[in-house]
């Protein structure tokens, strides 16, 4: 196996463990790189040793001792982890369970609710994904110096407010837990139409969740993003915009993906302790296996989206709710439902909202008023292929009036 | 390490509530700071008066101003604190969280520095 491989396979592990032994960040940083410095150098001459991680692991830590003797020497620092450092020198005493309680101390330290949420994301994607600063910059369309401000930040909050590196005890994880899927789902759809990258980093993240903690929405969460992920070839046209599910091309769904999404929303749900994400999941796992929209399974939806409700009512999910039911029962049902949501002033800004309604407008024969709806959303809309299916609507309204 | 808990809560709103439903949050945080001098976590702690009684003071070159009232105008006042002792920061939350003001105000937990 060549370095680089190593490095892929097995930096992020070595990083998190190393964030342990050293307490602090920076330091690990620091460690990893030197470490393979190291290995470099060496593991020509040597060959390449039985244990890579823990020979990394314990080149790392015996070089960040070695800088903090030397920082030491240079200036008279306050207490350092040095003391942590130097305990237990037999490199086999890290086994691999420890390895992988530090990969779940990184994610959750990483996605702690004490930290800005922009924070979380940048360094789940650093620390965890191991993305460079100015990938990860690219992805937020921010700039890189920023997004370096913005983890040097939350890593002086994790120091000073000593945010510890730890599993969060049973009781305290179903909320740790929730803000840790919920920052995997920001990376998902961040990617959604434009970055398959970070969809495709976003699913890995979940593969190690479910790995590491298999919890019914962790799992649900993963069967979520698949079964999504399986359509992305026929989201959009070749012009990039947005294909709507009942136009897509169901014979380039990945067959391989929905089988594997299917699978683990039927294990999610025989799972204690499901919730939002499973039930989503189960949702786009039956529009993921019927062969048409109108073959669709609508009266199972509508269900899901009802127990969805209870659980978790939301008006986002209660206008989902009537879409479904416009499948169901026919577009002016769930016009009604529609319109008694945005009486309430609720979804007046949500440009999904009026993009829904001018689909019913539109196919109930009333193209004034799904014409006035459709350019409402247009001046809701923002991402590019969603704009130019609206703009696509329009102009068939036009065509036709 | 030591976390400064400050507790903020809606002055307004306090003139609203009912005679017996103060009394309860009295006995809550007499039982509350009975438990954290139990478990260790407790260094000190003191409610404030009202902000009608707070003073703002600066000095800008040299010059004494001073100004009625708190500095910030906010919907929440600062009501009170506690000093506590916490191994983290997860710990010195779940201290905070138990704070009886944190069911109808919200507690800003500060690390002290060392």
């Amino acid at each position: 196996m060549g370095i680089e491989e190593v490095y892929r396979a097995e930096s992020r592990r070595v990083l998190a463990t190393l964030i342990r032994l050293l307490g602090d960040f920076d330091l690990a940083e620091e460690a990893l790189q030197d470490a393979f410095a190291a290995a470099v150098e060496r593991w020509p001459v040597e060959g390449v040793p039985a244990s890579p991680r823990s020979w990394l692991i314990s080149a790392g830590r015996f070089r960040a001792i070695d800088r903090l003797r030397k920082r030491r020497r240079e200036v008279a620092s306050p207490p350092d982890p040095l003391s942590l450092g130097e305990r237990g020198n037999d490199m086999s005493e890290i086994e691999d369970y420890d390895v992988i309680d530090d990969r779940l101390r990184l994610i959750f330290t990483c996605c702690h609710p004490a930290l800005n949420p922009d924070a979380q994301v940048a360094m789940t994607l650093r620390e965890i994904c191991g993305l460079t600063t100015e990938q990860v910059a690219a992805a937020f369309l921010t700039t890189a110096p920023t997004l370096a401000q913005r983890i040097v930040r939350a890593k002086i909050k994790i120091r000073d407010a000593k945010i510890p590196y730890e599993i969060p005890e049973r009781g305290d994880l179903p909320e740790r837990l929730a803000s840790v899927l919920h920052v995997v789902y920001l990376v998902f759809n961040q990617g959604y139409f434009t970055r398959a990258d970070l969809a495709t980093e976003a699913i890995r993240l979940g593969r190690l969740l479910v790995e590491l903690l298999p919890e019914a929405e962790a799992t649900g969460l993963l069967a979520l993003m698949v079964l999504h992920d399986a359509r992305r070839a026929t989201r959009t046209n070749a012009g990039g915009e947005l294909i709507p599910l009942e136009e897509q091309d169901r014979s380039q769904w990945n067959r391989e993906q929905i089988r594997e999404g299917v699978a683990l929303v039927e294990r999610a749900l025989t799972s204690r302790g499901f919730g939002p994400y499973t039930l989503q999941a189960a949702i786009a796992a039956l529009h993921a296996e019927a062969p048409s929209s109108q073959a669709t399974d609508w009266p199972q939806i509508v269900g899901l989206y009802d127990v969805l409700l209870r659980a978790n009512p939301s008006p986002v999910i209660e206008l989902n709710r009537a879409a479904a039911i416009a499948m169901r029962d026919g577009p002016e049902h769930g016009l009604t439902l529609i319109d008694a949501i945005l009486a309430r002033g609720e979804l007046e800004e949500y440009r999904l909202a009026h993009a829904a309604r001018a689909d019913l407008l539109r196919r109930l024969g009333r193209k004034p008023e799904a014409r006035s709806a459709y350019e409402r959303a247009l001046t809701l809309a923002v991402e590019e292929p969603e704009r130019r299916l609206l703009e696509r609507r329009l102009r068939e309204l036009s065509a036709t009036i | 390490m030591k976390y400064l808990c400050l507790v903020y809560q809606e002055e307004k709103q306090e003139a609203n509530v009912p005679r017996d439903q103060i009394e309860q949050a009295k006995k809550d945080y007499w039982a509350f700071a009975e438990d954290i001098k139990k478990s260790g976590h407790y260094i000190v702690s003191h409610g404030l008066q009202h902000t009608d009684a707070a003073t703002t003071v600066r000095v800008r070159n040299g010059k004494l101003s001073t100004t009625d009232g708190p500095f910030a105008e906010t919907k929440e006042q600062l009501g009170g604190f506690f000093l506590i002792e916490a191994k983290d920061l997860n710990d010195a939350i779940q201290v905070a969280a138990r704070i009886p003001s944190a069911k109808w105000g919200s507690i800003e937990v500060r690390p002290v520095w060392v």
